[in-house]
C-alpha cells in the first residue's frame, strides 16, 4: 500500500512544472521561436564576431573613401586595401563593423537599463500594492512626482555634472522606466491580493516579504514580461534621442541610436547610412516584441488559443 | 503676443486634387463581424474555413482600396503658387537666419543672426557697400575726416536722417548710445568693440565714472568727434559694426532707464529705428518681420518692401524649406548635400570666401599642451587638405596661417602645413619616444555633426601619423563648453572666429596677454609689443608688416592649431539680385532686389 | 461623499506633487555648472558680478526659491535670459498653443489609429490580419521620431506637395508634426488595446453574450471595450507627457515654434526662469491628466478607488 502511494507520488513528480509547461507551449509558437533564434544570432554577431580579425576596426577613418557602396573594395590614399561589406560612411569607416560595435553598446544599455528598472519597479510596485493604505498612497504620489519631472532637462543637467558617459546613461534611463513598471505591478498585486491563495498563505503564517516575493510577484509575470519587451525598445529609442541631442555615446564610439541619427541626417545623400542600421535595429526590436508576446502566451495559462 | 490660429490646409488644395475615396467602413467589408460570427463553439471546421477565406479577402480588399487612393492622390498634384514666388512679387525677402535672436538691441547682441536683423533696422555712421568690403558707404554720416595721426576722427552727419517716428538723428544720439553700451551697469557683452575710444575701456571697467572723459563728443547736432586711444586708421570700418549702432533715447527711456536690459523697447510697435526698415513682428522661434521705414533718408532707393527672417537652427529643415519654395535664401547648407547641388550645377548654390578661421585652442597652462614642441607636432600632423576636401566639402581653404587672407591686402605668413615627418620630429623633441607615451588628453567641441566629424578625423590623423592612442573626443553643449573654456579646464577646444571688421587686428588682437577672448593662457611679450607698435606704423604697408611679424610668433608657438578658413556655402534663389559675395557677409539689404527669374523653379525634388 | 473625499485628497496630493517638482527642478537647475551669461565673446569679470547682483543670484538659494514661489503664485514667471526682453509668461503664451495643438491632435491620431488596429487585431487573433497589423504597429515603435519626421517631410511635403514642410504661420507643416508624434503612440496604444481586449474577450461574460446571440459589433464595442480600454486610459497620462516633452524633435524638424524647443534650449542655456516656467506648465498638465485619469479609472473600476 505504502509503496504504491510512493510510486504514484513519483509519477506525479515527473509531471510538468510551470516553467516546463511554458517552454513546451513556447516551442509551439513558431513566430516566437524564430524571434528567439534571430535574437540569439544578433547577440552572437554583436558580441562575438568583432573578436575576429576580418572585421575591421570601426574607428579607422578613410575620408577619401567616403560613401562607398556595399560589397566594394578600394585602396585608400595611404595605400591600404579595404573591403566594405555594407559600404562606408561619410568618413570612410566600415558600416558593418560600426553596426556590430554599436550593437554591443545598444544591447548593453538596453538590457542593463531594463534590468535596473525591472528590479526597482517590480519590488516597489509589489510592496506598494500589497501594503495599501497610506503607505501605498504616498509611494504612488512619489511616482507621480517623478513622472512629471521632465526627463530631458534632468538628463541635460546631470550630464553637466558627470560628463557624457555610458553609466550615467543607463542609470538615467533605468531611473525613468521603472515608474510605469511599478504602476503595472501595483495594479496586478492589488487585484491579486484579495484572492484566496493569498489568504491561505497569510493564515499559514508566512511573512509579508515571503508572500510578496514567492507568491504575488511570480503571478505578475505576464504583464511584467509584456512590459519588459516594450521597455527594451523604449530604452533603445531613448538612447537614440539622447544621441540626437549629442548626449550619450561619445564619438568615435557608436550605438545603433547614434548610427541612425547620423544616417537620418544624411538620408538624402547617403541612404545606406540610415537603412542598414535601421533595419538591424528594427528587426531586433521586432524579434524582442514577438518573443515577448510568445512568452506571455506561454506563461499565462489563462490565455486561450482558439 | 498670441498670433491667430493657423489656417487649415489651403482650400485650393481641396478642389482639383481630392478624389472621393470609397468608404472603408462598408459593413460588408468589416472583418470583425466575420470573425465573431465564426468563433462559436459549434460548426468549427466550416466556420474556420469561412473565417480564413473572409479574412484574407478582407485584408486584400483593404490593400487594394488604400493603394488606389494613394495612387489617385499622387497623380493629381496641384501646382499652386509657391510662397516664395508670392514673396518675390510682393518684394519681401524670405531669409533663413540661423538661431533665434537673443535680443534686438544692438548693445546686447553679439551673434551674426542678430546682427543681420539689426543691420536692416538700424544704420550707423557708415554703412556697407553692396559689393566691395574695402569701401565704406555714407550712412548717417555724409563724410568723415581723420586728423594727421589718426587719433581723432570727425564725422559730419547729414541733416535729413530721421528715426522711424520722424525725430531727426543727431550726434547726441550717438553719444548717448556709446555711453549706454560702455556703461558698466549695462553689462554689454561686446562692449570691448568700443575700447578704441579714448578711456572707453576705463569707463567700461568702472575706473572712470564720468562719461564726459570718454573720447566721443557731439560738437554740435551734426558733428561727432571721436578721440581714440591709439592711432586707428580703420575706424570708419569699425563704426559699421552692430555695437556702434545708435539707439533712440526717448524710446529707451520711455520703457526703463538707459541701462535697463530687459525692457519692452525692442518689441514691435515700440522699436524705433533709423534704418531702411522697421520692426513689425517678432514671434519667438518663428519669425522676425521688418517692413519699409518711410522716414529713412534714402527711402526712395530702398528696393525691398520688407524682409522676413526665419530662425531655423536645423540646417536640414532649412534646406528642405528652400526646396519646398518657402525661402529665398538659406543661412547655411549641410556639408553632405553640397555635392548634390554641385553635381547638378545648380545656380542656387553659392560658395564664397568668408573672413573666419576654424581652429583648435590649446590650454598652454596644463600638461601635455604646455609643451610647445608637442603642440607643433599636433599642428603639423593635421592633414588640412583632407579635412577641407572630404569632410567639409564646401570649398574651404586649408589655413596655413591664422588671419584669413583678405582683400584689404594682408596676407598671413605661410607657416602651418601638413608635414608628417616634421610632426614626428617635434614629437621626439617634446620628449615622447612614440605616440603611445603621450598621456591622455581630450578634444572638446560644442555639439554639432560637423564639429564631430572633424574631430573624429583629426583624432584618427594623430593616431596614424604620430601613433597617439589616447585622445578622447567629447562634446559639450554650448553653455557648458563656454564655461569650461572660461575656467581653463580643457586640453584642446574647438573654436571659430569671424572677423568683426576688415583689419587684421580683429583676428590678432585676441591673442594679447589676458585678452578676454584668449582662453589659452598663452602670453608672449614680443607679440604684445608688436601689436601695440603696429598702431603707430607710418603706412598701411608698414602696419601689415609688423602685424605679420606678430602673427609669425603666434604661428611659431602654436597655442592654437589652425585648420581651415571659412567659406560661406548657402542656397539662394535666382530671384534675388545684387546679393554679392562679401568677405564679412554684411549685405546692405536696401540694395537687394527681387525679380522673378522667369522660371517657376523646380517644385518637387 | 466618498467620491468627494477621494477627489479632494487626490487634488491635495497633486498640489503637493507640483510643489515638489518645482522645487526639484529649481535646485537642480541652479546647482548645475555654467550660468546664463556666457557667450563666445567673453563677458569680463566685473560685469559678471554686476549681472549676478541684478538678478539676485547672490542671495542664498532658499531665499531665491521663496521669492520665486511668491511670484509664481501671483502669476509672474520671471524674465527669460535666452530671449531677452520677453518674460516667461509671454514665451509660454506664444509657444503653448503650438505644443498643445501638436500634442492633442497627435494623441487623437494615435487613438484613432491605435485603438481600431488593436481591436481588430484582438478580434482576429493569430490570423494574417493580426500579424500584419501588429507588424505595422511595430514599425511605429521601432523607428525613432527623428527618422520618421524628415521622411514624412520629404515624401508628403516635398514629393507629393500635400503639405508645407516647415513653419507655423500660414503653414500646414504642423499636420506632419502631429502625424509623426501620433504614429509612434498609435503603435503603443494598438499593442495595449490588443492585449487587454484579448484578456477581456476570453472572459465568461463575453462567452455568455455571444451564446445569447448578441451582435458581434455590440459585443466588441459595448461589452468588451469598457474593460479593454482601461490600460489605454491609464496610458493617456504618460502618453500626453511624452507627446509634450518629446515634441522637441518634431518642432526642430518642421520649424514649429512650440514649447518643446524652449524646454531643451532653456536647459542648454541655463535660462533658469524659463526652465522652471516650462517645467511648471508641463507638470501642471501632466498632473491634471493623471488626476482626470485616476477619476475616470475609479469610475470604470471601483476597486481602485477604495485603495486610493
Amino acid at each position: 500500500m505504502i509503496s504504491e502511494i510512493h510510486r504514484h507520488g513519483q509519477d506525479i513528480e515527473k509531471g510538468s512544472s510551470l516553467g516546463r509547461d511554458a517552454w513546451l507551449r513556447l516551442k509551439k509558437n513558431h513566430l516566437a521561436m524564430a524571434s528567439l533564434w534571430f535574437f540569439v544570432v544578433i547577440l552572437a554577431f554583436c558580441f562575438l564576431l568583432p573578436l575576429f580579425k576580418f572585421i575591421p576596426n570601426p574607428n579607422i577613418t578613410h575620408p577619401d573613401l567616403q560613401s562607398m557602396p556595399a560589397f566594394s573594395s578600394a585602396t585608400s590614399m595611404e595605400g591600404q586595401d579595404v573591403f566594405y561589406l555594407l559600404g562606408s560612411d561619410h568618413l570612410g569607416r566600415d558600416i558593418f563593423a560600426r553596426i556590430l560595435h554599436g550593437g554591443r553598446v545598444s544591447l548593453f544599455v538596453g538590457f542593463l537599463a531594463t534590468a535596473v528598472s525591472l528590479t526597482i519597479g517590480v519590488i516597489y510596485g509589489a510592496v506598494s500594492g500589497y501594503t495599501g493604505g497610506r503607505v501605498d498612497a504616498a509611494m504612488m504620489r512619489f511616482v507621480d512626482i517623478l513622472y512629471a519631472l521632465p526627463f530631458m532637462i534632468i538628463v541635460i543637467i546631470l550630464t553637466t555634472y558627470f560628463g557624457n558617459n555610458l553609466w550615467l546613461l543607463f542609470v538615467c534611463i533605468g531611473a525613468v522606466e521603472w515608474l510605469t513598471m511599478s504602476r503595472i505591478v501595483r495594479g496586478q498585486v492589488i487585484s491579486l491580493k484579495n484572492q484566496e491563495f493569498v489568504e491561505a498563505a497569510r493564515s499559514l503564517g508566512l511573512s509579508q516579504w515571503r508572500i510578496i516575493f514567492r507568491h504575488l510577484i511570480p503571478n505578475t509575470i505576464g504583464p511584467v514580461i509584456v512590459y519588459t519587451t516594450l521597455t527594451v525598445p523604449a530604452v533603445m529609442r531613448l538612447e537614440a534621442i539622447l544621441s540626437f541631442l549629442g548626449l550619450g555615446v561619445q564619438p568615435p564610439n557608436a550605438s545603433w541610436g547614434s548610427l541612425i541619427k547620423e544616417g537620418a541626417d544624411r538620408m538624402a545623400s547617403d541612404p545606406g547610412l540610415l537603412i542598414y542600421p535601421a533595419i538591424v535595429f528594427g528587426l531586433t526590436l521586432f524579434s524582442l516584441n514577438f518573443l515577448g508576446d510568445g512568452l506571455r502566451d506561454a506563461l499565462d495559462p489563462k490565455s486561450s488559443k482558439d | 503676443m498670441i498670433s491667430p490660429r493657423p489656417r487649415k490646409i489651403d482650400p485650393s488644395l481641396a478642389q482639383p486634387c481630392f478624389v472621393s475615396v470609397p468608404t472603408l467602413f462598408d459593413r460588408r467589408l468589416n472583418p470583425v463581424s466575420f470573425a465573431l460570427v465564426g468563433s462559436g463553439d459549434g460548426a468549427r471546421k466550416g466556420a474556420k474555413a469561412q473565417r480564413h477565406y473572409s479574412s484574407c479577402s478582407a485584408a486584400l480588399r483593404l490593400c487594394v482600396i488604400l493603394s488606389s487612393a494613394i495612387i489617385a492622390f499622387s497623380q493629381t498634384s496641384c501646382r499652386k503658387e509657391r510662397k516664395v514666388d508670392i514673396a518675390t512679387r510682393e518684394k519681401i525677402l524670405l531669409l533663413g537666419n540661423g538661431d533665434e535672436p537673443k535680443a534686438l538691441d544692438p548693445h546686447l547682441v553679439s551673434s551674426v543672426g542678430d546682427s543681420n536683423i539689426l543691420r536692416a533696422t538700424l544704420e550707423g555712421l557708415t554703412t556697407f557697400h553692396p559689393a566691395d568690403d574695402t569701401k565704406h558707404e555714407p550712412g548717417v554720416a555724409e563724410r568723415w575726416e581723420p586728423n594727421e595721426d589718426f587719433t581723432e576722427w570727425k564725422f559730419f552727419l547729414r541733416k535729413n536722417a530721421k528715426w522711424s517716428n520722424g525725430d531727426p538723428v543727431t550726434a547726441h544720439d550717438f553719444v548717448y548710445s556709446y555711453n549706454r553700451i560702455l556703461h558698466p551697469e549695462m553689462a554689454a557683452p561686446y562692449a570691448s568693440m568700443l575700447y578704441f575710444l579714448k578711456n572707453g575701456e576705463a569707463f567700461n571697467k568702472g575706473e572712470i565714472e564720468d562719461f564726459a572723459e570718454v573720447g566721443v563728443k557731439a560738437e554740435n547736432d551734426y558733428l561727432l568727434v571721436c578721440t581714440l586711444e591709439r592711432p586707428t586708421p580703420f575706424l570708419p570700418d569699425v563704426v559699421k559694426h552692430t555695437t556702434w549702432l545708435p539707439v533712440h533715447q526717448p524710446t529707451i527711456e520711455k520703457f526703463g532707464t538707459m541701462t535697463e536690459a530687459f525692457t519692452d523697447w525692442q518689441k514691435p510697435g515700440n522699436h524705433v529705428s533709423n534704418g531702411a526698415f522697421q520692426l513689425t513682428e517678432w514671434r519667438i522661434n518663428a519669425h522676425v518681420k521688418v517692413r519699409r521705414n518711410p522716414h529713412y533718408w534714402d527711402a526712395k532707393n530702398v528696393k525691398p518692401n520688407g524682409i522676413n527672417f526665419y530662425p531655423i537652427p536645423n540646417s536640414f529643415t532649412e534646406e528642405k524649406a528652400f526646396r519646398n519654395g518657402l525661402l529665398h535664401y538659406t543661412y547655411i547648407i549641410p556639408s553632405n548635400l553640397i555635392s548634390h547641388y554641385r553635381d547638378d550645377n545648380d545656380p542656387s548654390l553659392r560658395s564664397e570666401t568668408y573672413a573666419g578661421v576654424y581652429f583648435y585652442r590649446c590650454n598652454t597652462k596644463e600638461k601635455p599642451m604646455d609643451n610647445v614642441d608637442f603642440r607643433r607636432a599636433l599642428a603639423y600632423a593635421i592633414n588640412q587638405e583632407t579635412i577641407v576636401k572630404y569632410v567639409k566639402m564646401g570649398g574651404e581653404q586649408p589655413a596655413y596661417g591664422y588671419t584669413p587672407p583678405s582683400e584689404v591686402g594682408y596676407k598671413p605668413p605661410n607657416v602651418i602645413e601638413h608635414d608628417p615627418q616634421k610632426a614626428r620630429e617635434f614629437l621626439k623633441k617634446a620628449g615622447y619616444e612614440s605616440g603611445k607615451d603621450v598621456p591622455e588628453f581630450t578634444v572638446l567641441f560644442n555639439t554639432t555633426e560637423e564639429h564631430k566629424s572633424i574631430a573624429v578625423a583629426i583624432q584618427d590623423m594623430w593616431k596614424k601619423t604620430l601613433g597617439i592612442e589616447k585622445v578622447k573626443i567629447e562634446n559639450q553643449e554650448w553653455k557648458v563648453f563656454q564655461q569650461t573654456l572660461f575656467d581653463m579646464k580643457y586640453d584642446v577646444g574647438r573654436a571659430g572666429w569671424i572677423g568683426d571688421y576688415g583689419d587684421p587686428t580683429t583676428f590678432l588682437g585676441m591673442w594679447q596677454t589676458d585678452d578676454s577672448n584668449n582662453y589659452t593662457g598663452w602670453s608672449n611679450a614680443d607679440f604684445d609689443r608688436l601689436l601695440k607698435e603696429s598702431s603707430y606704423a607710418k603706412s598701411t604697408k608698414d602696419r601689415y608688416r609688423i602685424l605679420g611679424e606678430a602673427e609669425a610668433i603666434l604661428l611659431d608657438e602654436v597655442p592654437i592649431l589652425p585648420i581651415y578658413w571659412y567659406t560661406r556655402v548657402y542656397l539662394i534663389s535666382p530671384d534675388v539680385k545684387n546679393w554679392n559675395p562679401l568677405l564679412l557677409d554684411n549685405h546692405p539689404y536696401k540694395h537687394i532686389d527681387l525679380v522673378p527669374s522667369g522660371q517657376t523653379g523646380k517644385e518637387t525634388e | 461623499m466618498e467620491t468627494a473625499r477621494f477627489i479632494l485628497s487626490r487634488f491635495l496630493q497633486s498640489v503637493f506633487a507640483l510643489v515638489c517638482i518645482i522645487a526639484i527642478t529649481f535646485f537642480l537647475a541652479r546647482l548645475a555648472p555654467g550660468g546664463p551669461f556666457l557667450d563666445e565673446k567673453a563677458v569680463p569679470e566685473h560685469l559678471l558680478e554686476k549681472m549676478q547682483e541684478k538678478y539676485g543670484f547672490d542671495r542664498p538659494l532658499i531665499v531665491q526659491f521663496g521669492i520665486y514661489l511668491g511670484n509664481l503664485v501671483q502669476g509672474d514667471l520671471g524674465p527669460s535670459f535666452g530671449n531677452k526682453g520677453y518674460s516667461v509668461n509671454e514665451i509660454i503664451a506664444q509657444g503653448f498653443p503650438v505644443s498643445l495643438m501638436l500634442g492633442v491632435v497627435g494623441l487623437g491620431i494615435a487613438l484613432a489609429i491605435g485603438i481600431p488596429i488593436g481591436v481588430f487585431a484582438a478580434a482576429r487573433k493569430n490570423t494574417a490580419t493580426d500579424y500584419i497589423l501588429m507588424t505595422i504597429a511595430m514599425i511605429g515603435i521601432c523607428l525613432p521620431t527623428f527618422v520618421i519626421a524628415p521622411l514624412l517631410g520629404e515624401w508628403l511635403a516635398i514629393h507629393l506637395g500635400w503639405f508645407d514642410v516647415a513653419f507655423w504661420e500660414g503653414s500646414s507643416a504642423w499636420v506632419l508634426g502631429s502625424l509623426t508624434l501620433g504614429l509612434y503612440y498609435s503603435a503603443y496604444i494598438a499593442r495595449l488595446t490588443r492585449g487587454s481586449m484579448l484578456d477581456v474577450l476570453n472572459q465568461d461574460f463575453i462567452r455568455t453574450a455571444r451564446s445569447k446571440g448578441v451582435s458581434p459589433l455590440k459585443i466588441l464595442f459595448k461589452h468588451a471595450f469598457r474593460g479593454g480600454i482601461t490600460p489605454v486610459v491609464a496610458y493617456l497620462g504618460p502618453a500626453l507627457a511624452g507627446l509634450l516633452g518629446g515634441s522637441f524633435v518634431v518642432e526642430t524638424v518642421f520649424g514649429l515654434p512650440g514649447l518643446g524647443q524652449h524646454f531643451i534650449k532653456a536647459a542648454t542655456n541655463r535660462d533658469y526662469w524659463l526652465i522652471n516656467g516650462t517645467v511648471t506648465v508641463f507638470a501642471v498638465l501632466i498632473i491634471l491628466m493623471n488626476f482626470v485619469v485616476d477619476v475616470v479609472q475609479a469610475w470604470l473600476d471601483p476597486r481602485t478607488k477604495s485603495k486610493g
